[in-house]
């Protein structure tokens, strides 16, 4: 049995510990919106906050989580830098397919919270991680810059 | 004059695609009509697309896959726009299986591709919420009896001016089902659109936002099991034994399946079932294809290239490109994978009698007859729910896993959701193929009097949907060679059918123009070098019948800065097309390192895809499809040893991330010519244009894909 808090609410779970984060959370507490996307921490699909620190939750196993607060993105809306992000993404009409998006703003949030003003080169290293097929990159830069000014 | 040009586009693929008229006619009276009850509860259901609730909630069925390219929003604004609904609050929904009602107009089968949505559903869509509108101001009139000239629609109500009346469609649901859909139901001018031409936010960004939208791999039936599979890492091969002794003794592992050609893992979460399964030490029969090789791809195009293959365009061409004076070159492109960010996934519940299928697919009526096939039983005995998504490219339009899936879940019992690993998904796929073009010019007087054109690769349409390949010419595999926007005094364009050894071939975004217009640009640039001309100034002299083309070469190359001063070894390059029922042309600028590393600083394109339904959604394809394109040329390569790929994920499989992305502008123009296609056009031009910039910046022409640094800095040595 694994507990942990996710998203402002305690969870218990009875999982091998081993078990990355990611599937957990999508087969067992059944919230999809983290993403699978490769299994080896090279595409942040996955990506969560760990105590407001973006992690991928692909490579890490329940069981490592401990104290820390788990948010997702079905949770990140309830932080002022989440919401911030999520309004930039609909204003700027960022997403195509979606499926990377929910990585995307979850990388762009934890960013921003750590560095509310980042410049091109800050972005290009907070968020070189995260891939998007559908090439949304260009709108994610405007994205990230538009919910720094928002702040 | 446009307008002739896409005909004459819309005959070509129309023929391509089995020689029917281009438009079906719509269906404007689905099975359910019959069913509407008149009354306070009524539902308008008009059509197989529309149905607005007696409380004016409106759905919208959406006989297009969303796969991002924003088709949804698309359709429902050419529906709103003749209907006078309001977007705001519409329901999307994703059409069940029907090529009867849901077949795609140029396809005539429930699929999404090629770029043709817009292209093909632009005056059905138009037609079914004009005739839905008339039903409702007919309904409308006959209450208030008043004649339906005098009335108007405006937001989702009808409106009697003289008298100052008004009904909401929803009030009018029930008396509207009544009234007789009209033959021709009049469209709206123009000059009149609310919504066509107006960039309008996408209507599915809301839920992919917030976690909430649902993709295949997020169907969660009651009861489900999470398994993952391993195919033969060689293209045919099969299971000779396997050895899971360790796999079934581990935490939540709950049944190993062995069939001829796969193993799979039933678990807990997927995660038990991709650590089950990699702990399965299976020994295959590799089969026919263990000796191919990358080199054996590439040897095998080159001697398909020395036949003659079958005439396309033959305008008297092949005299003049014989003997002195002749310039000629091959181009060619490499196998590559789809790597959609939603790994393939199929999630099955087989029970007596029927098979439920969760699925993302850009082909609905497909994937019901595969599933039925495999699990012996008919089409309608199967129903398919699909879902946004992740990432198609061409992916999405084949079906194996849809097989695969159906064949596991027959074997287990419950449903179960199956998902490939990323190390299945780039290892174990259908690929885009090896391909090559080899092209000669004759240049008199600096003007090439004379060119030929021979495309070499597989037909994908020919296995993918049969009746639209007539043996001879695969229309797709030369769009882009067969009609240039150049008027060349004589052309000779030939097509060799070559299906490559060892790898099952798909349609990959950008298909047959990738090569056509890869080769034809890199050669034009050749030519231009040839006779000592300026790229764009050679280019501007050959464009005589398309004016388009002429006008989006020269608002690329201006907003380019076309001629301006560059810092040293930095290049610029043109890529000019028409594909797809559109015009396009991308300038890219780079810089090359002493290394030989290449560095794409800007790309600027200029589209003109005749009316701009959604100008942003453009906008978002192209600025996509540039970075999709740059991913090819830049890193995309799939090799084979022993008949194995040796890529794996994507640390080896590289695509384009933030820290590599240039400057990127695109300009639409703004006409009202029928819609051409936009999703695939932008990808097509990357690899010509940044291979022109190398060639400015380096004097190194690339012949083959992806961008070979290695290449370039022993070239720059020398």
């Amino acid at each position: 049995m694994v507990s942990m808090r996710v998203n402002d609410e305690m969870t218990e779970v009875a999982v091998d510990a081993d078990t990355p984060l990611l599937w957990v959370l999508r087969d067992l507490l059944g919230m999809t919106g983290t993403k699978f996307g490769c299994g080896i921490a090279q595409c942040g699909a996955c990506t969560v906050h760990l105590d407001g620190v973006a992690v991928r939750s692909c490579r890490l196993p329940v069981g490592e989580v401990g104290d820390r607060a788990v948010r997702t993105i079905e949770g990140v809306g309830s932080t002022p830098v989440g919401a911030r992000v999520q309004q930039a993404w609909l204003d700027l009409d960022v997403i195509q397919c979606g499926y990377c998006q929910s990585g995307q703003i979850m990388a762009a949030a934890a960013l921003l919270a750590a560095n509310p003003e980042p410049d091109d080169a800050d972005i290009d290293a907070a968020m070189a991680g995260n891939i998007c097929r559908c090439g949304t990159y260009v709108r994610i830069r405007d994205g990230i810059k538009r919910a720094a000014q928002h702040g | 004059m446009a307008d002739a040009v896409l005909s004459r586009r819309q005959i070509l693929r129309t023929g391509a695609l089995g020689g029917a008229a281009l438009f079906l006619g719509v269906n404007l009276r689905s099975a359910d009509v019959a069913l509407a009850a008149p009354g306070d509860n009524a539902t308008f259901k008009p059509d197989a697309f529309i149905r607005i609730a007696s409380d004016g909630r409106a759905t919208l069925i959406m006989p297009q896959t969303e796969m991002g390219q924003g088709i949804y929003t698309g359709l429902a604004m050419l529906i709103a726009e003749e209907l006078d609904l309001p977007l705001d609050g519409v329901v999307l929904e994703a059409a069940p299986a029907s090529d009867k009602l849901y077949g795609n107009p140029i396809f005539k089968v429930q699929a999404t591709g090629g770029s043709t949505s817009m292209m093909g559903y632009w005056m059905p869509m138009r037609k079914v919420g004009a005739s839905a509108r008339a039903m409702l101001v007919a309904a409308a009139a006959r209450r208030w009896r008043v004649d339906p000239q005098s009335c108007r629609t405006e937001a989702g109500a009808v409106l009697h001016d003289p008298s100052g009346r008004s009904l909401t469609y929803g009030a009018l649901a029930g008396a509207a089902m009544r009234e007789t859909p009209p033959t021709e139901p009049v469209l709206k001018d123009p000059s009149k659109f609310r919504l066509i031409g107006h960039s309008h936010r996408r209507l599915d960004t809301p839920e992919k936002t917030n976690g909430r939208a649902r993709y295949g791999i997020d169907a969660m039936p009651a009861g489900v099991r999470f398994a993952t599979l391993a195919s033969p890492p060689v293209y045919g091969g099969k299971v000779l034994a396997i050895d899971d002794s360790q796999a079934k003794s581990l935490p939540g592992v709950r049944q190993i399946i062995v069939l001829d050609d796969l193993v799979a893992v039933v678990g807990d979460t997927s995660w038990a079932a991709m650590r089950g399964l990699a702990a399965i030490d299976i020994r295959w029969d590799d089969g026919a294809f263990a000796n191919v090789s990358t080199e054996t791809l590439y040897n095998d195009l080159e001697q398909a290239g020395r036949s003659e293959g079958a005439i396309v365009v033959d305008t008297g061409a092949r005299d003049s490109l014989i003997g002195d004076g002749v310039i000629s070159a091959r181009y060619e492109l490499p196998l590559l994978a789809h790597a959609p960010m939603e790994p393939m996934n199929c999630t099955v519940h087989i029970t007596p009698g029927h098979c439920e299928v969760w699925v993302g697919t850009q082909v609905m009526t497909m994937t019901q007859r595969a599933a039925a096939e495999e699990a012996g039983l008919t089409p309608e005995q199967v129903t398919v729910h699909n879902h946004l998504i992740g990432g198609g490219f061409g992916r999405r339009l084949e079906v194996d896993g849809i097989r695969k899936a159906v064949r596991i879940a027959r074997l287990v019992d419950g449903p179960v959701k199956v998902v490939w690993t990323r190390e299945e998904d780039i290892g174990k796929a259908p690929y885009r193929s090896v391909y090559g073009a080899w092209m000669k010019a004759k240049l008199e007087n600096g003007k090439p009097v004379a060119w030929s054109h021979k495309a070499v690769g597989p037909t994908v349409v020919g296995r993918w949907l049969p009746p639209a390949f007539n043996g001879k010419i695969d229309n797709d595999a030369v769009d882009g060679a067969a009609e240039t926007p150049y008027d060349f005094p004589s052309s000779f364009v030939t097509w060799v059918r070559h299906e490559p050894r060892g790898v099952q071939t798909a349609f990959w975004r950008g298909v047959g123009p990738n090569l056509n217009i890869f080769a034809t640009e890199s050669f034009v640039d050749r030519v231009a070098h040839e006779a000592k001309q300026d790229p764009l100034a050679f280019r501007r002299v050959l464009i005589g019948k398309h004016p388009r083309a002429r006008a989006v070469l020269d608002i690329a190359t201006e907003k380019a800065g076309w001629g301006g001063a560059l810092p040293p070894r930095s290049g610029r390059g043109i890529s000019l097309q028409f594909a797809f029922g559109t015009y396009l042309c991308t300038v890219a600028e780079v810089i090359v390192a002493d290394d030989g590393a290449v560095s794409v600083t800007r790309m600027t394109t200029a589209v003109d895809c005749g009316t701009p339904v959604n100008p942003d959604g453009i906008i978002s394809q192209i600025q996509g499809g540039l970075v999709f394109g740059l991913s090819a040329a830049l890193h995309g390569r799939i090799t084979l040893v022993a008949g194995r790929v040796q890529q794996s994920n994507f640390h080896d499989y590289r695509v384009m991330r933030m820290d590599e992305m240039p400057r990127i502008e695109v300009h639409v123009v703004r006409n009202a010519e029928a819609p051409g296609g936009i999703g695939e056009p932008g990808t097509v031009s990357v690899q010509g244009a940044v291979c022109n910039a190398i060639y400015a910046a380096t004097g190194v022409q690339l012949m083959r894909m992806p961008i070979d640094q290695a290449l370039i800095a022993k070239d720059l040595q020398a």
